[in-house]
């Protein structure tokens, strides 16, 4: 067990006592570029110009910042106490007068205590709300089971009318709440654990549903989503130096998917890799595996690669990234296994 | 094993011995913290003498024998306490005490929320706010389906009576007259954000669970006394009505700085803070 498994700081999730007011974490951490931390104030930026925002959470204001909301726009913040099926629920009542309500919690309890309510009062009447399930993943780490979500890409990408977009850093996610305002539509926007490297170093250009390229490559295609991409394009530049070009696709929006990218990238590279944090049952890599088979587009190399269908240890988050191979060493391996797969 | 009930250990400590035990929650949950490096100090110790009282007076327990099926049921709603709950079975015997060395580390049992298939003595697993009622309910009806006397004890946050399903719990338990089902309800007032009073109030708690056909007790859950005495006046409640103990307490209670205090939540005390916070615990009255 190395010494990094050991970094049992990751779990922060922003109630502690430390380090609230400089935004610093445990081990001293700049917060500030990390999604979770830039929810709040985003929005509180846009909802200075836009009246149509309101902001709900269930009693997590202080791990998703819905407190910097709070502390500018008091009257457009409710809090709703620990009941996450009430809040989404109040949220599609706001919808329905014209607000564009934007409804945070832990993502295991968003999409899954949640999913009812989503499915019937968000998408189905085609609302404007923002579910926002932030910490997805496994990066709650040793909160254990009920507080991992490894289901809940699968569970949205199977609601009609609801698009689901991965938050891949802190511009990312500021560029995602800008572009979801006139989006149509119910939204889950997934959000990782509020330590999110850099990838994007200023608000990139976007536009939900189309995936973004980050690297061109011609051996292999990663297609990756939210917390994976960061460890994806370091892995592909670590295969670079070792003469092994690697292409990299933000599928940030993997529902609906962007079929063309998919397509061409079976096409012109061969192989395809998917990387999520996530059960492989339903997620990117079978939403990517479908649009393959239905086109009749066959890669040549072809792996989901996540977190196989079972429920994961008690751990720090970067020690089961590193039992999953989720990690940019992890990814790494996996290339390689599949290049070597002849 | 056809025995259906299990003797009761009451009165084989002092409260002076109890008292020792509700300090020894706290100052082992400082230590786990420290192995973890995030830990919820303040919610273990809003609870701390109702744990003690529980586990070394009250619970009808076989810690030799953790399956025991006459044994009292124990659920912990407010599962993030757990790191108060696991030394306390240490201790009791149901596992090496070193193995709590393990806490949080990859591959351990001992995650942040207690775990019912990788721990002996945790009688469901819990992590998720406002289950643990429901959990009480099932085994309560499984109890005397079996023909059992056991009690079945869930300890309840009062932020996480927010939940709906605790309502609903608290509708069918009453509805199918769970006399030997008890809600510890830990009232220390706040919950993440805050005062539950200011973000979302779940009070008046007791007029409320009265409302929902229960019989409420109300206690001050740091005087083991009072306590002790509450839960032995168990045995003369109506047999036909579900049982709330609702102890009044003070989240964080024992260590000045985190005494009704939003910012110990989560926290995590280093160097010189572990000592004094350590010392506190040791020299304190609580
Ligand atoms: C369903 C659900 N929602 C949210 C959380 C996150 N959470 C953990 S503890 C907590 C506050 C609990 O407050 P309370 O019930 O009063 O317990 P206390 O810690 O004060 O004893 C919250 C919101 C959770 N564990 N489960
Ligand atoms: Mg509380």
């Amino acid at each position: 067990m190395s010494a990094d498994w050991q970094d049992q700081s990751e779990v922060f999730n922003g109630t502690a006592n430390v380090g609230l007011k400089d935004r610093r974490s445990f081990d001293g951490t700049d917060t500030r570029s990390i999604p979770a931390f830039v929810f709040g104030e985003e929005l509180a930026d846009i909802a200075n110009e836009d009246p149509r925002v309101v902001v709900l959470t269930a009693d997590l204001a202080r791990s998703n910042r819905a407190n910097d909301f709070a502390a500018v726009h008091p009257e457009r913040f409710f809090n709703l106490g620990i009941a996450e099926k009430n809040m989404i629920t109040v949220a599609a009542g706001l919808a329905s007068t014209g607000f564009v309500p934007f409804a945070a919690t832990f993502a295991s309890f968003a999409a899954l205590i949640g999913c009812e309510q989503l499915r019937t009062d968000c998408a189905y009447p085609q609302l404007p709300v923002r579910v926002v399930g932030h910490h997805s993943g496994m990066s709650l780490g040793f909160y254990g089971t009920s507080h991992h979500s490894l289901e809940d890409i699968g569970i949205t990408r199977s609601i009609a009318d609801l698009t689901v977009v991965c938050v891949t850093d802190a511009n990312h996610l500021r560029a995602v709440l800008r572009a979801s305002m006139d989006y149509p539509g119910a939204m889950y926007l997934r959000l990782g654990r509020g330590r999110d490297p850099e990838v994007y170093s200023e608000v990139p250009e976007i536009e939900i549903g189309k995936a973004i390229s980050l690297k061109d490559g011609a051996d292999l295609t990663i297609i990756a989503t939210g917390s994976t991409v960061h460890p994806s394009l370091a892995a592909a530049r670590e295969l670079e130096a070792q003469g092994i070009n690697v292409r990299v696709i933000d599928m940030f929006t993997v529902s609906p998917l962007d079929e063309g990218v998919v397509l061409d990238a079976a096409a012109t590279t061969g192989g395809i890799l998917t990387v999520e944090e996530g059960n492989i049952t339903n997620g990117l890599g079978s939403g990517v595996a479908d649009v393959l088979l239905e086109n009749l587009v066959l890669p040549t190399r072809f792996r989901k690669h996540g977190v196989p269908d079972e429920h994961v240890p008690v751990g720090p988050p970067a020690g089961l990234y590193a039992h999953y191979r989720l990690d940019t060493a992890g990814i790494v391996s996996v290339v390689k296994e599949m290049l070597n797969d002849d | 094993m056809n025995d259906t009930v299990l003797a009761g250990r009451r009165a084989t400590m002092s409260v002076a011995e109890l008292r020792e035990k509700a300090r020894f929650i706290r100052t082992e949950t400082l230590r786990l913290t420290k192995i973890a490096g995030a830990g919820h100090y303040s919610s273990v110790f809003s609870c701390a003498e109702l744990m003690a009282a529980l586990y070394y007076d009250e619970l009808r327990i076989d810690p030799t024998r953790p399956k025991h099926l006459a044994r009292d049921r124990f659920v912990m709603g407010k599962g993030h306490a757990a790191i108060g709950l696991y030394p306390v079975l240490a201790d009791l015997g149901y596992f090496a005490p070193s193995e709590l060395d393990t806490f949080t580390r990859l591959g351990s049992p001992f995650g942040d929320h207690p775990d019912m298939k990788k721990i002996p003595g945790i009688d469901f697993s819990s992590g998720s706010l406002g289950h643990a009622l429901s959990v009480g309910v099932g085994i309560a009806l499984g109890g005397r389906l079996n023909g059992f006397d056991y009690r079945t004890w869930a300890l309840l946050g009062d932020g996480e009576l927010a939940e709906g399903q605790i309502w609903e719990a608290a509708m069918s338990a009453s509805h199918y007259g769970l006399g030997k089902l008890v809600a510890v309800v830990d009232n220390n007032q706040l919950s993440i954000d805050g005062f539950t009073q200011d973000i979302m109030s779940t009070g008046p708690i007791d007029e409320r669970f009265a409302a929902f056909g229960w019989q409420v007790h109300r206690v001050d859950g740091h005087d083991l006394n009072a306590v002790l005495k509450a839960f032995r006046s168990l045995d003369e409640a109506d047999p036909s009505k579900p049982q709330c103990i609702l102890a009044d307490t003070v989240k964080g209670k024992g260590v000045a700085r985190m005494e009704l205090s939003t910012d110990w939540h989560v926290g995590n005390l280093v160097g010189e803070d572990y000592d004094a916070v350590m010392n506190e615990l040791m020299e304190g009255v609580i």
